[in-house]
């Protein structure tokens, strides 16, 4: 079998903050009515996560799921068991109006780590990542300069950020500018 | 810059991850409609100075349309719903009455 490679093939760059590529992700995107009788508990016992609430996002077993629209989820998991899980999805909801797919090379995940982490979304996005509107356990869809993206933080230092793979280079190349050193603004001071 | 609230999302969305998708609630003429009918409805749009009722869509979030009551001289935004209704709700209407004395009324 071939070898996975992610978009950006493990590129990584440092600044005052840290970008790099996070590598083949396993990502599994579930359309549904989340709010439907016995929906959450098949997506529980198929993938151990619950089912989060609007922006939210849930972890477990290694494995997260997040919340991207009012009837659909995307989940997070190792590359080589999105095939197997994305099958397990179906099988649970079989009967349900429901559909899971494999779609792990369908975008890029990247991992923003440094003290000046917030600060350098800050730059790029109209959200507000201030730490009293955002952090861990929340899920943003938004939108990166010029193109959609979405990230949530996995702890209180690091975002994690995932766009198309189409655009993974000009997301990758937007995060290691606004990241330069001497590029520092000290929006969110004390350690955030 | 407008900011609304993405009321699938529950977020503040600001202008730039949205898109604008023009005047709601147009009632669309199909077939069987007349000429006139059928070119008021292509063309014909309120373009108020002051209240409007707008369509927009999420573009860079969860991707759903949703409707907006704003101010098109102040850009107050009144209120956003969802975008499963053909006309505005009741209570928003009543409150931007009570804001804007002089407005004509929905529809």
């Amino acid at each position: 079998m071939s070898e996975a490679v992610s978009a950006l093939a493990g590129a990584t760059y440092d600044g005052y903050c840290k970008v790099s590529d996070a590598g083949p992700v396993g990502m599994v995107t579930l359309r549904g009515d989340l709010a439907a009788k016995g929906f959450g508990a098949a997506v529980k016992k198929a993938t151990g996560c619950a089912v989060p609430g609007q922006g939210a996002l849930t972890s477990a077993k290694g494995r997260r799921l997040a919340w991207m629209s009012p009837d659909e989820l995307l989940l997070f998991c190792g590359y080589d068991e999105a095939g197997t899980l994305a099958t397990a999805l179906g099988a649970a909801l079989a009967g349900q109006h429901a559909l899971a797919v494999n779609v792990s090379d369908a975008r890029v995940v990247l991992h923003l780590e440094g003290v000046g982490a917030r600060e350098v979304m800050a730059k790029l996005t109209p959200a507000d990542v201030s730490p009293e509107a955002f952090g861990p356990g929340q899920m943003r869809r938004t939108r990166l300069a010029q193109v959609a993206a979405a990230f949530h933080m996995p702890d209180a230092a690091r975002f994690e950020i995932i766009a198309f793979r189409s655009v993974a280079a000009y997301v990758f190349e937007l995060l290691s500018t606004a990241a330069q050193p001497g590029g520092e603004v000290g929006l969110f001071p004390a350690g955030e | 810059m407008l900011i609304l609230e993405c009321p699938y999302c529950g977020v503040m969305a600001d202008e730039t991850e949205l898109a604008a998708g023009g005047e709601a609630h147009l009632k669309r003429e199909g077939p069987g409609s007349s000429d006139a009918d059928f070119e008021a409805y292509l063309f014909d749009r309120m373009n108020p100075k002051g209240v409007h009722f707008e369509r927009w869509r999420h573009a860079s979030g969860c991707g759903k349309w949703f409707h907006a009551a704003r101010n098109t001289v102040t850009l107050e935004v009144y209120g956003t719903y969802s975008a499963q209704v053909s006309e505005p709700p009741k209570a928003l209407v009543t409150a931007i009455k009570r804001k804007v004395p002089g407005w004509e009324g929905w529809m």
